[in-house]
């Protein structure tokens, strides 16, 4: 198995070897050469312009894979409280279904949610399986992967979503490993190849330089974690589920781990994710004094305060209020950025934004590139007239 | 190895991504100047092993996988103090995913300890995650295939003779203290210390007395079709930059015409 370069064809442009995140291919004597660093991540079969590298695959043997089908979503929770990722992955997981034509199922591992099951039917799923014991209140890996893997090895499910989580994080590998599926982490987008029934499933890497889309072409279940904030979560009025319920028995030393003790903090003011405005603000703002604009204009539209990793660095803003690759995702109904000029790590936390306003003064600043909106000017010009004019739009309303 | 409790650190070595910057007139990556690094978060598992070391004399074990130059992290680590470092490299071991990778370290770790003579006397630490790949699913994977349990994102650790406690962060608002038992696998965060640098003497010694034993995959047994390539099962289907382009509208005129454009167009978009 390795990456081939047919020689005739290449004509030493080098397109494959800025391409390549490994530099695992050099040019030498007018031709591509492969070198040891190679990965074999395939990232210079699409950059070549003239076709000349292939990637040598072995042909495995098409196995069957149609007695999978489904998608499952695993809800975690904490508090009695639902993670809203399950609901949003429903969002999600509801057109794929529908694509695929095929069930949505909610799993939920717990103990308290029998008088709630009946609600969740909203969100868009057939079918909810209820795994009820008092044990399962709180998280353990070992008992999620026990009883998840037993579910899905009898009901057989093509496609399973969980959270990019610390919980999901933790026990999605491991359910992964002993099914002996495929398993792809922090998924940003999803989507589905109808011909195969493939999940494609993309995420950053390299920090969020570079997307890489993800498949799982020979086995089943696809197991993916998605990053909270990526997709939004549906309503649907009339919905009405299937609803399973399953009790386990499970006793203190049926976990190899024990909780000793669960420490609860201060719930975090800041609630970026679910926010419908946010208004946010990197180096163009200039100082922690300027950002007090900011603050003004996201008073006045009830917004909440985000910033670039520059703008929290500088001690701005504070870390909570971080978006992008290292800080949160969010996708609010309206984004306005003031000085961010979008650096990919931060596009990448707030692109999934229904509209996107971007103020800066550098007409060519990557921030335009995902804006609905842009305004090539000076922020601490531009924003108080925007709040002077909203003002009065809003007496006249 | 007679009593010293055996500790593996999993150490990858990445390039320094913070500095990957795209050319916005090729929209290619920029690869100039960019240096491999010891990531980051693995400098964190393997100073919470040194400490330990200190403590209660264990044996450090550093491993790594990946080609023959990823021997510059190992180094790195023995330097640090590491006692033993070995680096899984072969061919056929390119192109792992997740699930080939936690098979062929696993499988590492599983001779060193025969080789040794040690059942059950050891903990495996790793960083949550790499910063190129950010996966974070190779420490769970480990501790599946060895059958052992796993603390992930683990932000304080504390040894007991044969039992450890460790604070496991879940969200801001939730912190889980746990106890387990030898051997486990832990996943640090960064806030669980802070790595020292590698001494003089350490880095004189990295080179001149320590050895970094090579691992190929017939020293390890590996069946071959659960290693590299072949042994995983996600594959790469396409590797992009994203394109950002929207159909965007620049408001222009005065600052009053542009801020009532804006909250116009807000408007009969029906976002405010």
């Amino acid at each position: 198995m390795s990456i081939l370069i047919d020689n005739e064809l290449c004509t030493g442009c080098g397109s494959c070897v800025e391409s390549c995140p490994y530099g695992g291919i050099e040019i030498i004597d007018n031709r591509a050469v492969m070198i040891d660093k190679c990965n074999l991540c395939g990232a210079c079969i699409e950059a070549c312009p003239v076709e000349a590298i292939t990637i040598e695959r072995e042909i495995i043997e098409k196995k069957d894979l149609s007695e999978y089908r489904g998608i499952w979503v695993i809800a975690e929770h904490y508090k009695n409280e639902i993670h809203p990722v399950a609901f949003q992955l429903l969002g999600k997981g509801r057109e794929l279904a529908d694509l695929l034509e095929v069930g949505l199922t909610l799993i939920i591992l717990g103990s308290d949610f029998d008088e709630e099951l009946n609600s969740f039917a909203k969100y868009g799923a057939d079918e909810i399986i209820y795994l009820k014991s008092p044990k399962l209140k709180n998280y353990y890996s070992d008992l999620y992967v026990q009883v998840l893997t037993e579910l899905v090895q009898k009901n057989k499910p093509e496609i399973v979503l969980t959270g990019a989580t610390p919980t999901g994080r933790d026990f999605a590998p491991r359910l992964a490993k002993r099914l002996n599926a495929g398993l792809t982490a922090d998924c940003t987008g999803l989507d589905i190849d109808l011909y195969t029934r493939n999940l494609l499933q993309t995420r950053p890497t390299f920090g969020g330089n570079i997307m890489a889309t993800i498949r799982t072409p020979n086995s089943r279940p696809q197991l993916a974690t998605v990053r909270p904030g990526t997709f939004k979560a549906s309503e649907y009025v009339k919905r009405k589920a299937k609803i399973r319920k399953i009790e386990y028995d499970f006793k203190e030393k049926d976990s190899v781990t024990k909780i000793v003790k669960v420490i609860h903090k201060h719930k975090e003011k800041v609630n970026l994710e679910d926010a419908n405005i946010i208004i946010a603000g990197g180096r163009g703002v200039g100082s922690k004094e300027n950002f007090k604009i900011i603050e003004k204009l996201a008073e006045v539209l009830g917004a909440e305060l985000g910033g670039s990793r520059v703008a929290v660095e500088l001690n701005w803003l504070s870390q909570d209020r971080q978006i992008g690759q290292t800080g949160k995702t969010v996708s609010p109904k309206l984004y306005i950025a003031c000085g961010i000029s979008g650096a990919i790590q931060h596009l990448v936390g707030m692109q999934n934004s229904e509209i996107i306003v971007a103020i800066n003064k550098d007409p060519n600043a990557s921030i335009f590139s995902v804006a609905h909106y842009g305004i090539v000017g000076d922020l601490h010009e531009i924003l108080p007239t925007l709040i002077k004019e909203f003002m009065k739009t809003k007496i006249v309303d | 190895m007679g009593d010293k409790i055996q500790i593996f650190v999993c150490i990858k070595q990445v390039p320094g991504v913070q500095e990957v910057k795209i050319d916005p007139k090729t929209n290619t990556l920029i690869r100039e100047g960019i240096l491999s690094i010891t990531n980051p978060l693995d400098k964190n598992a393997l100073e919470l092993a040194l400490s330990l070391k200190e403590k209660h004399g264990a044996e450090v074990i550093a491993l790594s996988m990946g080609p023959p130059q990823a021997e510059e992290v190992l180094r790195e680590a023995l330097a640090m103090g590491a006692d033993q470092a070995y680096l899984l490299t072969d061919k056929v071991f390119a192109g792992a995913d997740t699930l080939a990778t936690s098979y062929t370290l696993s499988l590492a770790i599983k001779k060193i300890l025969k080789d040794s003579k040690n059942k059950s006397k050891f903990l495996v630490f790793c960083g949550t995650h790499a910063i190129d790949g950010d996966t974070a699913q190779v420490g769970s994977m480990i501790a599946e295939e060895l059958g052992i349990p796993q603390i992930t994102y683990v932000q304080k650790f504390e040894l007991k003779e044969d039992r450890i406690i460790v604070q496991r962060t879940f969200r801001k608002e939730e912190v889980v203290i746990i106890e387990s038992k030898l051997p486990s696998l832990i996943s640090v965060l960064k806030e669980i210390n802070i790595p020292r640098y590698p001494t003089m003497l350490g880095i004189m010694k990295a080179y001149d007395k320590k050895k970094i034993t090579y691992l190929d995959s017939k020293a390890i047994n590996a069946k071959e079709n659960k290693i590299g390539l072949k042994g995983s099962l996600t594959e790469v289907w396409k590797i992009f930059i994203p394109e950002r382009k929207g159909e965007q509208i620049i408001l222009e005129g005065t600052n009053e015409e542009i801020a009532r454009k804006l909250w116009t167009n807000l408007k009969n978009d029906k976002i405010i």
